[in-house]
């Protein structure tokens, strides 16, 4: 098929493909006004049988708990992928020895850069984990402080010369903590069989609203989560940044 | 409406773009265009007006909120998208090395 002919046809079908989607979003409900009861149960259950403020984390890590430890394992097969697509090609040990001993050489990365990273590295850090430890009181939890956390680890990677760091670079550490932060999610999920009682269902103690340690599960998972991310995130990233680095010699 | 309105146009865009894409790359960030449209349409179905965000520390618990469940069902989507578009990506790079080319259509024909 012709790229003429296939555009002519793909438009014709995204203009009844529109038609059709218009004529569905009609049938929705009226802009604020929504209509499921859990819009307002959920507030109501995850502040007073789980003392959680936070009701958005709440319902990830709590009443959608288990759909997360999926959510959570799709993240860690990704990285997974991720790494086993790219690294396919650095086989060639002769080339990429080559291509460190050029980057040995190569320029250095400049200094503002540098200074930059350094003043903003303590700082990301803080938050990124004041986000994951918070994320059952305020806005927050494991996903979104593990991606400032990974934010960090990459701000380290591009600050400093990116050949030094590719050697000393932990990638094994990065890969244990992607499956320390997968394997103890799903642990703290099936840890209720210990207890008699079903997966997912909490056991530990909620606390008081507000403080630190309250919530039960929920602040624990939204660590676990927040290790995995952090990990899997530098992971795909670092991995996708090597190969612009291995691209740039070819 | 408008938030309805946006989320349609956003899959129709970006179903355009990846008909109509050159580069692989380039069709990927179109995936993250239409996918964009998901997060519009279930924010906006659990709007509720005058609502606050669900998180209690300086509301009142009978304060009206938005529906946190589907704000939840954001957060998972976003989630997929990112690991959807670092697989793609990573394809990406091992086509461009097997094949020397990024542009959908040279990469059609099957090769042994």
């Amino acid at each position: 098929m012709s790229r003429r002919t296939r555009v002519v046809l793909g438009l014709a079908s995204l203009a009844a493909l529109g038609g059709l989607l218009v004529w569905a979003v009609g049938g929705l409900p009226d802009l604020g006004h929504p209509r499921g009861p859990y819009a307002v149960l959920a507030p109501k259950i995850m502040l007073r049988e789980r003392h959680v403020t936070n009701t958005v984390t709440g319902v990830t890590f709590d009443l959608r708990g288990f759909d997360t430890l999926g959510e959570e394992l799709i993240l860690y097969v990704a990285a997974l992928g991720a790494a086993v697509l790219l690294r396919a090609q650095r086989s060639d040990r002769a080339a990429e020895q080559a291509a460190e001993a050029e980057e040995r050489r190569g320029p250095g990365t400049a200094d503002a850069l540098r200074a930059l990273g350094a003043i903003l590295v303590g700082p990301v850090v803080l938050l990124g984990v004041y986000v994951v430890v918070h994320g059952a009181l305020t806005p927050g939890g494991g996903f979104q402080g593990g991606v400032l956390l990974a934010g960090a680890l990459l701000l380290v990677y591009a600050a400093g010369q990116s050949a030094a760091v590719q050697r000393v670079r932990p990638v094994s550490l990065v890969e244990v903590a992607d499956a320390l932060g997968a394997a103890s999610y799903v642990l703290i999920a099936i840890s209720g069989l210990v207890f008699g009682v079903a997966v997912m269902d909490n056991v530990l103690p909620l606390g008081t609203t507000g403080s630190l340690l309250s919530g039960g599960f929920v602040p624990v998972l939204s660590i676990a989560v927040g290790v995995e991310v952090t990990a899997a995130v530098t992971l795909i990233l670092t991995e996708l940044a090597d190969q612009t680095l291995l691209r740039g010699r070819d | 409406m408008l938030a309805y309105a946006v989320a349609v146009w956003l899959v129709v865009v970006g179903l355009y773009g990846v008909i109509t894409s050159r580069h692989l790359v380039h069709l990927v960030l179109c995936l993250g265009v239409m996918q964009a449209s998901t997060y519009v349409i279930l924010l906006a179905i659990g709007w509720r007006d005058g609502g606050q965000a669900p998180i209690y520390v300086d509301i009142s618990p009978q304060a009206p909120v938005v529906d946190p469940v589907v704000q939840a069902l954001t957060l998972t989507d976003v989630v997929v998208e990112a690991t959807v578009v670092a697989v793609l990506l990573a394809l990406t790079v091992q086509a461009h090395k097997r094949f020397g080319t990024c542009d959908p259509d040279a990469l059609g024909a099957l090769r042994g």
